[in-house]
C-alpha cells in the first residue's frame, strides 16, 4: 500500500483522520424501498409487546423511518427513493399502475433524505388509505402486474449516477411468498417470465435487489416459492434468507434494521502471517463514536455558506507564503528543521500491512490497554484463493485457546501495535448481535501509558483494605443493583438526539422544540426500592460507620485535606468579616472606592468570585454582582 | 526568624548525620558539621562556631539580612513547582557492555524530551563499574569505589546528551547500592531536605553482581535504613533491572539476593522496579517524559442519592502524539539574527458569490449540516435550546463482566480512585472493588465530568486490585459507544461457508500449533512486547533525527535499528526456534492469486524477482530488504529489458502497475531478447541464458494468466529450433520442463494437461542431417 502524503498530517492539520470517524461522498449509496402496500401487509400482525399488535405494513414503515433518521445523521450523502406497489392510486414517472412513489417537496425522487421527508413520512401512516390506497395488483383476468411495475419504476429511479462511484440497491419489503399465486396457467407463468426478466435487467446494470421477508405467525415465509429465483439464490445463500415463523416483533424489527444497511469496507489489507503467507483481509468500522456534524459557517445576511481562505503569512516580513512551508523545532538553542518528506518517511514505518508478531493469553490484555475504538476485520478470497480458510482455522485455535494475536498494523498515519481478538458469533432469536470475525484492538504503547506511582499521592502507611465483612455487604449491594439484561449500546445519547432534535425543528421552522429524553438517568424508582434502599444503608454503615461527614471527615494525614481545610476558613473568615459591612448600602452611596483592598476582597471571597486585579476591577465585580 | 533558621539548619544537620552513619555501611565521617559549616561561612558578615554538636550564631544586622535573603531563595527555588530532581545511576560494568547502547539512547531521549518539555528540570549521572572512582563521599568518608559522577546535578543541557551518548564502558562489576548511596548524598547535598517528592533517582543495572557485606547487621538491613531514610527525603526510585535473555547464565543465588534486596525497595519507598529481558523493552521501560497528572474529576461517584463516594478520576492512558511542529519561513534574510522564523495561518472568510468579498466575523453564523440542508443558528439561540447535564458521575447500575465485550472499548482509559487521604473513601472503593472482582461484575457509570460539559460519557467501571500494598484498590474506566455509534452490520456465519473454505483437520491442527508455539509470553519469562514496556518506534526515531539534525542539519532519517524492528516486525529468534511450526503452516494452507480478477486490481502476493536470495528467508531480516528493493526498483522505472541481468528487467517491468500496457510490453520485449540472445549464440554460449528468460518469461506469463503469447511463442520456437537445427537447445527446455503452460495453470489456456506433457515427446526435432 503506498503512502498518502494527505493521510500522513492528517492528524496535525484536522484532529481526526477522516478514515475513521467520518464518511466520504465518494462512496454513495442510492438505496429504493419497496413495500408492499397490499391488503394482507395489512391485515397481517404480529405480536407487539403489551398485547399490542402490529400490522407488517406499520413495521415495515416505521422501520424505513427509523433507518432514514440513521440515515440523515450519518450518511447522508446516500440518496433513497421509497416506492409503494399495490396501491390504488398511482404516481410515477412511467405513470404505471399500482405503483406509488412518495416523495415530498423541495426534493427529486431519488434523493437525499431531507427533514420535511422524515417528518411526512413520520405522518404517513395516517393518511395512507386516503391518499395512496391499498390494492392488490394482480388479480386473474387482468394482464396488470404490479411487481413487475415496481421493479420497473426502481430501476428506472436507479439510472441515476455511475454505478462505479454508487452502490444501488433495491430492497423489496412483501409479507408475500407467492405473488403470482392467484393466477393460473399460462398467465401466470407469462407474469412469473416477465417479472424475472425485469429483475435480471435490473441486476445486469448492477443494481442488487435484496428481499426483507415478513413472515406471518402461523406461517413461514418460503422464499424458494418464487423470490429465490428472482434474486438469484441457490443453496447455501438460501439459509441465511429464512426468517423463522412466528418471531417476535421486536426480533423482526431487529433483523429489518440490521439488514437496511450494507456492510461498508474502510480498507482492504494484508495480513502477513509468516513470510510468503499473506492473506487478504477487509476491515470494517463497526463501532465509531457519531458526532454532530461539521460546522459550516454561514453569512448571517444571506444564510449562504462562505467559503474559507487559509493564507500562511510570515511573522517576520508580512510576506504571503506560496509554497509549503518547512517545520521546524526550538531544541538546543536553535530551529531544528524538518521537511515534509523528512517527516512523512519518519512516520513510514512500515509497508502499511499487518505483520503478525506473535500470540498471547487473553489474560495479558489489560483493561488499561486502549486508546481508540476497535476495528471488525473479517476474510475475503476476492484477491488471494484460500485466505477465507487460513482465519478461519486461526480464528478458531485463538478461540478454543484463549489466546489473542499481536501485530503490527504499519497504517501511515497511525503505525501501533494491534491485539487481534477472536469473537464468536452470538445469535439472539435468529438475529445475529455478534458478527463472527476478529475484532482488532490499537494498544497503546508505554508513551501513552501514564503512571500509576505518579497518580498516587506518597504515604508512609500501607493502604487500607476493606475487610471481610465490608466485602461482604459490597457483593449484597451489588446483587441488589444488577442490570441482568444490559448490552452495550441499549442507550441513545441524549446530547446527539437534542442536537438532531434542535435541527429538526429549525430546518421545519417549527416554533417548539420537541422534548428529549435522557435515557442515560439512574432509575430513580428502582434505587427507591426497600431492598435497594437497605442493601445501601448496610454497606454505608459497614464502610463509613455511624457518623461520618462525607466532607470534613479525613482520618488520614492527607496535604489535600488540609489544603482545603484552609480555603474553607478563609472563605469563613470572610464571610465574617464581610458582615462588617453593609455592601448594599456602601454600593449605593458609591462609597465602595472608600474601602481598603483588603475589605473588598473579604465580600468577594465570601461570594466565592476571584480576589485579583485592580481596585477598580474588584469594586466593578462587586457591582456586577450585586446586580448594578 | 533566628529560630526558625536555626531550626533548619539543625534538622538539616541531623538528617545529614543520620545519612553518613546508617548501619554500620558508613565509616566515621571526621569534623562532621563541615559541610554546613561552609555554606554558613561562605555567606558574609555570617560566622559560625561549631560546638561540640550544635551551632552558635553571632549576627550582625547584615547577616540577617543575608538570611532573609537565603530564606527568600528557598522559597523561590521550591515553589517553582514540578521541577523535577533526577540522578540517573548506570550500571557500566562489564556484563552490561551489550546493552548500553540502548542504555545510551534511551537516556539522552530522556534529556531530549527534557530539554523540549520540561527545560527547567535538573539532571545528574553517577556511572558504576568503573576502572575509576570520582565522588564526593569518597572523598569525604572513603570506600565508595569504581563510581565515577559524570555530571553533577544541574539543569538540563545539550552537553548533557553528548556525554551520555558517550559512556564509559567499565571493567569491574558495580555495586548498585553504593550508587544509590551517593545517588542520594548528590541529591541531599544539592536539594536538603526541600522538593520533596521531585527528587528522583533512577538506576539500570542487570543486579548480578553481589553488593559488598556491610560491617554491622545484614545486608537487608542496610537496604532498609537507605529505604527509610529514601521516604524520609521525599525521594522516589525507579529501577530497571536488565534480564533474561541479556545477563547470560548469572548466578541465581546473587541474582535471586538483589532481587529480594530491592523488592525491600518497592516495598518501603516508592519504588517502580522494572525486570526486562529484551533492549526494546529497555527502551519502553524507562518513562522518558514524566507528564504530570492532572485530575479530570473530583467528586462523589454517587451509588444512590444516599450513598456517595469521594473520588478522583485521572487519565490512564492518553497517546502521546507525534510533536506538532511549527511552520517555518525562510522570508526573513539571513542577516536577521532577531527572526524568529514563525507562520502566521490567516483564515479570511469569503462569500461565494462572485465579489467574494471578505465577511467580518460578527456577520458569520453557524450552521450545523442536516441532510442536504444547513440549519444556521447562533451561538445564543444554541446555548438555549442545547443539552445541558448536570455535572456528576452516577452508578446505573452493575451487570456481568461477560455483557460487555472487551471491543466496546471507545476510547482511551480513566482511573479511578477514592480521594486521597480519605480512609473511609478508600475502604469503600476496596470493598466494591473486591466484591466486584469475586463475583465477575462490572458497573455502568454515566459521567459528565465538568459543569458546562455538552454530553454525557457511557461506561464501564471495572476493577482494578492493587498488587502493591502501599497502592489502594481503584477502578478503571472505559467509554462505552451509544446506539449512534454502533453499525450494526451482519456477517455469515463461518459455519455456513462451502468446505473448501472450511479448514480441515490438518489445517485446524497446524493452526493450533502456531497459535500454541508462536507465543510472546511464555511463563518463567518476561512477556514480550507488552504495551508498557514497547515504545512507540515513530517518535523515537523523530526524537533521534532531531538530536542528529542539530549538530548535522542535512541528516537523513535514522533507519528503524534492530532494536525498534521488534516493534514493527516479527522477532527472527522466535520464527526461527518454531520454523517446523510456521513450514507445516506454509505446507496445509495453499494460497493463490484469484485467476477471475482483473489484472490491474492484483497487487497480492507478488513474487520476489528470483535475484534476490532469500528462498527460506522466513524470519528473516532480509525480508524488508527485499521489498524495499522492489519498491527502489520500481523507482528507477525500468522499461527495457537490459542484458545484464534480463529476468530481473522482465519481472520488474512486470510488475508495474501505472499503466496497464506494461504486461504485453514486457513479454513482447523478452520473446525478442530470447530470439535476440539465440541469433547472437556462439556455439550455445548464450543458451543457458535463454533457457533462464524462457523460464522466466513462463512463470510470468502464468502470474499474469496471459498463456496465449508463451505457447504461441514457444510452438514458434519449436519451428525454429528445427530450421536451424538447434535440437540440444530444445533438449535444454525439455529437461526443464519448460513446456505449454496448461489449463490448469491458466484457465484461458486451450492447451490440456496431457497435451502439455506431451508436447517435448511429440515435438522432437528430429537431428537434420
Amino acid at each position: 500500500m503506498d503512502l498518502d502524503p494527505e493521510d500522513v498530517f492528517k492528524d496535525e492539520e484536522d484532529g481526526s483522520d477522516n478514515e475513521f470517524f467520518q464518511q466520504s461522498a465518494s462512496s454513495k449509496e442510492y438505496v429504493v424501498y419497496l413495500v408492499d402496500a397490499s391488503p394482507k401487509m395489512f391485515n397481517t400482525t404480529c405480536p407487539g409487546k403489551d398485547q399490542k399488535d402490529e400490522t407488517h405494513f406499520h413495521l415495515a414503515v416505521s422501520c424505513i423511518a427509523e433507518s432514514l433518521k440513521t440515515q440523515i445523521i450519518s450518511r447522508s450523502y446516500d440518496e433513497v427513493a421509497i416506492c409503494f406497489f399495490n396501491t390504488r392510486e398511482k404516481k410515477n414517472l412511467q405513470d404505471l399502475n399500482g405503483v406509488f412513489v412518495f416523495n415530498v417537496a423541495e426534493r427529486e425522487h431519488l434523493d437525499r433524505p431531507t427533514a420535511r421527508l422524515i417528518k411526512e413520512f413520520d405522518c404517513l401512516q395516517e393518511s395512507f388509505m386516503r391518499e395512496i390506497g391499498s390494492q392488490y395488483g394482480i388479480v386473474p383476468g387482468s394482464r396488470e402486474n404490479s411487481l413487475y411495475n415496481a421493479l420497473w419504476v426502481a430501476q428506472a429511479l436507479l439510472r441515476k449516477g455511475s454505478i462505479k462511484t454508487a452502490d444501488k440497491r433495491i430492497l423489496l419489503l412483501t409479507n408475500e411468498d407467492d405473488p403470482f399465486g392467484g393466477l393460473l396457467g399460462a398467465a401466470k407463468a407469462d407474469m412469473t417470465r416477465t417479472s424475472l426478466q425485469r429483475a435480471k435487467d435490473a441486476q445486469d446494470l448492477g443494481i442488487s435487489i435484496e428481499l426483507l421477508p415478513l413472515s406471518c405467525p402461523d406461517e413461514e415465509f418460503n422464499v424458494k416459492v418464487f423470490y429465490a429465483d428472482l434474486l438469484g439464490l441457490d443453496g447455501e445463500d438460501l439459509v441465511q434468507f429464512m426468517p423463522s415463523a412466528g418471531q417476535k416483533l421486536e426480533d423482526m424489527k431487529d433483523q429489518l434494521r440490521k439488514r437496511m444497511f450494507t456492510r461498508r469496507i474502510i480498507r482492504r489489507i494484508t495480513f502477513d502471517i509468516t513470510n510468503g503467507l499473506s492473506i487478504q483481509l477487509n476491515t470494517y468500522a463497526l463501532i465509531r463514536p457519531a458526532v454532530p456534524g461539521a460546522i459550516t459557517w454561514l453569512d448571517s445576511v444571506t444564510n449562504l455558506p462562505l467559503k474559507i481562505e487559509r493564507s500562511l503569512i510570515c511573522e517576520d516580513t508580512g510576506a504571503l507564503i506560496q509554497e509549503p512551508p518547512k517545520r521546524f523545532q526550538p531544541y538546543r538553542n536553535e530551529n531544528v528543521k524538518f521537511s515534509m518528506d523528512e517527516i512523512s518517511e519518519m512516520k513510514g514505518i512500515s509497508t502499511g500491512c499487518l505483520r503478525l508478531l506473535g500470540f498471547k493469553p487473553l489474560s495479558c490484555l489489560k483493561d488499561y490497554h486502549n486508546l481508540r475504538p476497535s476495528t471488525f476485520v473479517y476474510p475475503s478470497d476476492q484477491e488471494v484463493v484460500g485466505s477465507t480458510c487460513i482465519f478461519i482455522a486461526l480464528y478458531r485455535s485463538m478461540l478454543r485457546l484463549k489466546r489473542f494475536a499481536v501485530a503490527f498494523y504499519g497504517s501511515s498515519s497511525h503505525p501501533q501495535l494491534v491485539a487481534l481478538v477472536a469473537q464468536d458469533e452470538v445469535a439472539k432469536a435468529g438475529v445475529q448481535i455478534e458478527p463472527p470475525g476478529i475484532n482488532m484492538i490499537y494498544l497503546p504503547y508505554s508513551d501513552d501509558i501514564r503512571d500509576v506511582e505518579e497518580i498516587f499521592p506518597d504515604t508512609d502507611d500501607d493502604a487500607p483494605r476493606a475487610d471481610e465483612d465490608q466485602i461482604q455487604k459490597a457483593a449484597a449491594l451489588i446483587k441488589r443493583i444488577d442490570m441482568r439484561d444490559f448490552s452495550v449500546s441499549q442507550f441513545a445519547n441524549p446530547a446527539l438526539q437534542r442536537h438532531y432534535a434542535v435541527l429538526q425543528a429549525l430546518a421545519l421552522e417549527e416554533d417548539d422544540i420537541p422534548e428529549t429524553i435522557d435515557e442515560t438517568l439512574p432509575d430513580e424508582e428502582g434505587l427507591a426500592r426497600p431492598a435497594v434502599v437497605k442493601a445501601i444503608e448496610e454497606f454505608k454503615l459497614s464502610v463509613y460507620g455511624d457518623n461520618y461527614d462525607e466532607e470534613r471527615d479525613f482520618l488520614g494525614k492527607g496535604k489535600v485535606g488540609e489544603a482545603s481545610r484552609k480555603r474553607k476558613t478563609i472563605v469563613e473568615n470572610a464571610v465574617k468579616e464581610s458582615a462588617n459591612y453593609d455592601w448594599a448600602d456602601l454600593a449605593e452611596n458609591g462609597q465602595l472606592k472608600d474601602l481598603t483592598v483588603a475589605a473588598l476582597k473579604t465580600y468577594l471571597s465570601a461570594h466565592n468570585l476571584p480576589v485579583t486585579g485592580k481596585k477598580e476591577a474588584l469594586i466593578s465585580r462587586i457591582l456586577t454582582r450585586m446586580g448594578k | 526568624m533566628l529560630y526558625r533558621l536555626s531550626r533548619f539548619l539543625r534538622d538539616h544537620y541531623v538528617i545529614w548525620q543520620n545519612l553518613l552513619t546508617w548501619g554500620g555501611k558508613k565509616k566515621e565521617k571526621p569534623g562532621n558539621g563541615q559541610q554546613f559549616s561552609n555554606t554558613i561561612k561562605s555567606l558574609p558578615h555570617f560566622s559560625v562556631s561549631p560546638l561540640s554538636s550544635s551551632f552558635k550564631f553571632q549576627l550582625t544586622p547584615q547577616a540577617l539580612l543575608s538570611l532573609c535573603l537565603l530564606g527568600a531563595e528557598f522559597t523561590r527555588s521550591s515553589m517553582a513547582r514540578n521541577k523535577e530532581k533526577l540522578v540517573l545511576l548506570l550500571d557500566v560494568g562489564p556484563s552490561m557492555h551489550s546493552v548500553l547502547p540502548e542504555v545510551e539512547k534511551v537516556c539522552s531521549m530522556l534529556v531530549e524530551k527534557k530539554l523540549i518539555f520540561r527545560k527547567n528540570d535538573e539532571v545528574g549521572v553517577v556511572v558504576f563499574g568503573t576502572e575509576e572512582t570520582n565522588n564526593d563521599l569518597t572523598k569525604e568518608v572513603g570506600g565508595y569505589d569504581h563510581i565515577v559522577v559524570l555530571e553533577d546535578i544541574k539543569v538540563v543541557d545539550g552537553d548533557l546528551i553528548d556525554t551520555l551518548q558517550k559512556l564509559p564502558r567499565g571493567t569491574v562489576d558495580g555495586d548498585f547500592l553504593d550508587a544509590i548511596v551517593v545517588g542520594m548524598d548528590m541529591l541531599i547535598k544539592k536539594y536538603k531536605d526541600i522538593h520533596k517528592g521531585k527528587k528522583r533517582l533512577c538506576l539500570i543495572t542487570n543486579a548480578v553482581h553481589p553488593i559488598k557485606d556491610s560491617l554491622e547487621g545484614t545486608k537487608e538491613d542496610q537496604v532498609e535504613t537507605i529505604a527509610a531514610q529514601m521516604t524520609a527525603q521525599g525521594m522516589k526510585m525507579e529501577s530497571v533491572v536488565v534480564r533474561g535473555r541479556l545477563s547470560q547464565d548469572a548466578n541465581k543465588r546473587i541474582m535471586d539476593e538483589n532481587d529480594r534486596l530491592l523488592s525491600i525497595f518497592s516495598k518501603q519507598t516508592l519504588t517502580r522496579t522494572v525486570y526486562v529481558d529484551s533492549p526494546t523493552s529497555l527502551l519502553g521501560a524507562l518513562k522518558t517524559r514524566r507528564i504530570t497528572p492532572v485530575t479530570v474529576f473530583r467528586g462523589d461517584l454517587e451509588l444512590s442519592p444516599d450513598m456517595k463516594i469521594k473520588v478522583w478520576v485521572y487519565k490512564r492512558t492518553q497517546e502521546e502524539k507525534f510533536p506538532t511542529l511549527k511552520k517555518y519561513s525562510e522570508k526573513a534574510p539571513q542577516t536577521n539574527k532577531f527572526a524568529t522564523h514563525q507562520v502566521k495561518v490567516d483564515y479570511e472568510y469569503k462569500t461565494v458569490d462572485g465579489a467574494s468579498k471578505v465577511v467580518p466575523p460578527e456577520q458569520r453564523i453557524k450552521g450545523y449540516r442536516y441532510g442536504p440542508q444547513v440549519v444556521p443558528i447562533s451561538a445564543a439561540e444554541w446555548d438555549a435550546v442545547k443539552f445541558k447535564p448536570e455535572k456528576g458521575v452516577k452508578l446505573l447500575g452493575f451487570t456481568d463482566a461477560s455483557n460487555i465485550m472487551r471491543h466496546y472499548y471507545m476510547k482511551d482509559v480513566y482511573l479511578f480512585i477514592a480521594e486521597p487521604g480519605n480512609t473511609r473513601a478508600i475502604l469503600s472503593v476496596s470493598a466494591i472493588a473486591r466484591a466486584m472482582k469475586e463475583m465477575n461484575k462490572v458497573a455502568i457509570l454515566r459521567c459528565v465530568w465538568r459543569q458546562g460539559q455538552q454530553n454525557v460519557v457511557l461506561g464501564v467501571l471495572t476493577p482494578n486490585i492493587s498488587q502493591n500494598d502501599k497502592l489502594p484498590d481503584s477502578f478503571y474506566f472505559n467509554v462505552l459507544p451509544f446506539i449512534e455509534d454502533v453499525r450494526e452490520y451482519q456477517f455469515p456465519s463461518f459455519n455456513s461457508f462451502p468446505v473448501s473454505w472450511q479448514p480441515n483437520e490438518q489445517q485446524q491442527k497446524a493452526a493450533d500449533e502456531l497459535v500454541q508455539m508462536l507465543n510472546l509470553a511464555p511463563s518463567g519469562k518476561e512477556e514480550a512486547l507488552l504495551p508498557d514496556y514497547t515504545p512507540n518506534p515513530v517518535l523515537e526515531r523523530f526524537y533521534r533525527h532531531l538530536e542528529l539534525k542539530s549538530k548535522q542539519p542535512d541528516a537523513a532519517v535514522p533507519p528503524l535499528d534492530g532494536t525498534l524492528k521488534r516493534i514493527t516486525e516479527p522477532d527472527p529468534e522466535l520464527f526461527f526456534e518454531n520454523k517446523s511450526v510456521i513450514d507445516a503452516l506454509r505446507k496445509h494452507f495453499e494460497l493463490k492469486e484469484n485467476p477471475k480478477l482483473k489484472k490491474s486490481a492484483r497487487r497480492l502476493l507478488r513474487e520476489k524477482p528470483s535475484g534476490s536470495n532469500d528462498e527460506d528467508g522466513d524470519a528473516d531480516v532480509s525480508d524488508a530488504q527485499a521489498v524495499n528493493s522492489i519498491e527502489k526498483a520500481l523507482v528507477v522505472k525500468i522499461e527495457k529489458i537490459g542484458d545484464l541481468t534480463p529476468v530481473q528487467d522482465f519481472e520488474v517491468i512486470l510488475s508495474r502497475r501505472d499503466s496497464p500496457e506494461w504486461v504485453g510490453k514486457a513479454i513482447k520485449e523478452m520473446r525478442d531478447k530470447i530470439l535476440g540472445l539465440l541469433s547472437d549464440s556462439h556455439e550455445g554460449d548464450n543458451h543457458l541464458i535463454a533457457v533462464e528468460c524462457i523460464a522466466a518469461l513462463r512463470k510470468g506469463c502464468i502470474l499474469e494468466q496471459e498463456p496465449e503469447p508463451y505457447n504461441n511463442f514457444l510452438r514458434y520456437l519449436n519451428l525454429y529450433c528445427q530450421q536451424k537445427g538447434m535440437s540440444n537447445f530444445w533438449q535444454l527446455l525439455a529437461s526443464r520442463k519448460l513446456t505449454l503452460v496448461s489449463k490448469s495453470e491458466a484457465a484461458d489456456s486451450d492447451v490440456t494437461d496431457n497435451e502439455a506433457r506431451r508436447f517435448f515427446v511429440k515435438t522432437e526435432p528430429k537431428p537434420k542431417d
